[in-house]
């Protein structure tokens, strides 16, 4: 293997892992304040991107139109979710909510195979189609604007979470419900915003993976990578979930650019079945402390 | 009505039949499952097959999920790994079912407890992920050790015989998967009264308190992990004698949410639960189907809307049964029970 080629490969994975992160945030933004595991997050991601297919290709209004509200459109399924579903679920086992979520994610494919047909569609090419040149290095530039875009809605998600009441209150949530709750956070509020925030993330990544990588009921299947990212990097840790979604989607991309596509899978399953072995929490979730 | 079953002995109340009504039931109800293959349709010999495949791998999902509270999200990996070893053991060595159902089961529950392992160190969602990594993992290795798996192909079983019966038609087999499907369940309740039963059942309300109390962690986690596989392995060797063939598509990571799903549906941590449920989600899909042939004079398009109903329709019985009725079927069955046990004396 030559050195171009692998630079090149190692630009593509970062880039594409910059969308792992976006929606590993999501997940993990989830994750912290409500204690859910989504494994819906994949099928919120493909009905977002079919939201946007409906807005910009059968209404034809403008992607830059189509995409915020497409991106509100999956925070508000993310809310509805939340309200209907996940509330009620509140202190029942882990396997019971992962199942719901599991359920969920079956509806929700079947809704979309129902209302946009079961076949593979293309989305309208919103992104300059120029390639990029670096030197002699070539980047596709579908996935280097997608990866620009993720990187700048992750930094604003940081900073709106480091510094605003909003940002504030889902920490406090996190570290302790009762106490929070005690000093006037309203939780379920939290709860909710969470939901949405999280999802409009996955949204956004969503609309930008299927822009390059097209789009099927079934593409929510992607977001067994973002599994692997958010253990990789602990489930509770915001910073895991950026360094994770890079390492991942460098590794997957690595693997499949040297021994083909069916390697992607296999390899980033293994490199997390090591990271469970020598650190079950992940680089920088927190070890819990079991009392009885 | 069923009454008189006061008890004045610790044996007595572990006893598995109590009532005299009660084994009278059981009575018929063996009965009919004998009878059932002689006057049914071949469909429905097909079905009835299918349902007690279902039900013997759920059981042991059930052992897993249900009793010691290990969540497992690799359980149609564990019934690939039984339906390949038993076909490459019958066409190796042309081998009975007698000999590779057990040895498919072992072979199995080996591979269970290497899956197992990491629940020593992590629970919970971190050991529902673990368990997926290893059905991914699986079944790149049926996709690619060829020599053994066959490949993407698959590998046709051509030597299917018990004690040189050959096991060539559906109402063979069924003698063999029902008395199996009885034996499984039967064994599984009679787990539920004994030491590791117990063990389980204590390990899945507080692991730690179990510790504390005395039992052994390492031990009973990696038993629970081996003898839930080691009913997968048995339902996937069942399966490829069905069936035949076995390709790496056959057991696909929806199979372990299917049994998952089942349990949940059925009623966990209960023995009758995941029967119910195995049969119920067996049947769901097939009465759909028999829905759109009703309604397709009416609805032409119910042929191609078949598919995504069938996938809403598993997904809002799984969010329903959760939402509505966590205890699953068996809950529902306890309530007729009751409503029966004094019923005309009381209504």
């Amino acid at each position: 293997m030559d050195w171009p080629f692998f630079i090149e490969s190692s630009i593509a994975g970062v880039a594409t892992g910059a969308l792992y992160s976006l929606v590993a945030l999501g997940f993990v933004i989830i994750y912290k304040a409500t204690k859910v595991i989504n494994f819906a997050i994949g099928e919120i991601m493909m009905l977002s991107a079919y939201l946007f297919l409906t807005f910009a290709g059968t209404f034809g209004w403008h992607p830059f139109v189509a995409l915020p509200l497409a991106v509100i459109g999956g925070g508000l399924l993310g809310g509805i979710i939340e309200k209907t579903i996940i509330r009620p679920m509140l202190g029942e086992p882990p396997i019971s909510v992962i199942m719901v979520t599991i359920g969920l994610s079956n509806i929700l494919v079947g809704s979309a195979q129902v209302l946009w047909g079961g076949g593979p569609r293309v989305l309208p090419s919103f992104l300059p189609k120029q390639p990029i040149f670096i030197g002699d290095l070539y980047i596709s530039s579908k996935l280097a604007y997608s990866a620009l875009i993720a990187v700048c809605i992750l930094a604003c998600y940081l900073i709106y979470f480091r510094f605003s009441r909003g940002g504030v209150a889902l920490r406090a949530t996190a570290s302790d419900q009762a106490a929070s709750f005690s000093m006037g956070i309203s939780v379920p509020k939290v709860f909710n915003f969470a939901w949405i925030f999280g999802c409009m993330a996955a949204a956004l990544a969503g609309v930008l993976v299927s822009a390059s990588g097209g789009l099927s009921p079934y593409s929510g299947g992607m977001a067994l990578s973002i599994l692997v990212v958010v253990i990789f990097g602990g489930l509770d840790s915001i910073a895991g979930a950026l360094i994770g979604g890079l390492f991942v989607g460098w590794i997957e991309t690595l693997a499949g650019a040297l021994w083909g596509g069916e390697y992607k899978m296999l390899a980033i399953f293994t490199l997390l079945t090591f990271v469970l072995v020598l650190k079950p929490h992940g680089l920088f979730g927190t070890k819990e402390i079991e009392r009885l | 009505m069923r009454i008189g079953d006061a008890v004045s002995t610790y044996r007595g109340d572990e006893t598995i039949f109590r009532t005299q009504t009660q084994k009278i039931w059981m009575g018929i109800l063996v009965i009919a499952l004998i009878l059932f293959p002689f006057i049914s349709s071949p469909y429905m010999l097909f079905l009835g097959c299918m349902v007690g495949i279902a039900v013997i791998s759920a059981t042991g999902l059930n052992i897993l999920v249900g009793l010691t509270g290990q969540i497992s999200l690799g359980h149609g990996g564990f019934m690939g790994v039984g339906a390949y070893s038993a076909v490459w053991l019958a066409d190796t060595f042309g081998m009975s079912l007698a000999l590779t159902l057990p040895l498919a089961g072992i072979m199995t529950a080996l591979v269970g407890m290497v899956v197992g392992l990491p629940s020593l160190r992590v629970k919970g969602l971190y050991l529902a992920i673990a368990t997926m990594a290893a059905s991914v993992i699986l079944h790149f290795i049926f996709v690619h050790w060829e020599s053994v798996t066959g490949g993407n192909r698959g590998f046709n079983l051509q030597n299917a015989a018990i004690f040189n019966i050959k096991l060539d038609s559906d109402f063979r087999m069924y003698f063999i998967i029902i008395p199996l499907a009885v034996l499984a369940v039967l064994g599984t309740r009679n787990l539920l009264r004994t030491r590791i039963g117990r063990a389980f059942i204590a390990i899945r309300d507080r692991d730690i308190s179990a510790e504390v109390l005395g039992v052994n962690l390492l031990k009973y986690k990696l038993m629970s992990f081996g003898l839930s596989s080691f009913y997968a392995g048995c339902a996937g060797a069942l399966w490829a004698y069905f069936f035949k063939i076995v390709t790496p598509e056959s057991f696909p990571f929806e199979t372990s949410i299917f049994y998952l799903a089942a349990i949940i549906v059925g009623g966990m941590g209960t023995v009758l639960g995941p029967i119910l449920g195995a049969a119920f989600m067996t049947l769901v899909p097939e009465m759909l189907k028999l829905m759109t042939e009703l309604v397709g004079p009416i609805l032409p398009n119910a042929q191609v809307l078949l598919s995504p109903v069938k996938g809403m329709v598993f997904g809002l019985l799984i969010v329903g049964f959760l939402l509505f009725e966590p205890h699953g079927l068996c809950e529902l069955w306890r309530r007729i029970q009751r409503f029966f046990r004094i019923w005309p004396f009381k209504t």
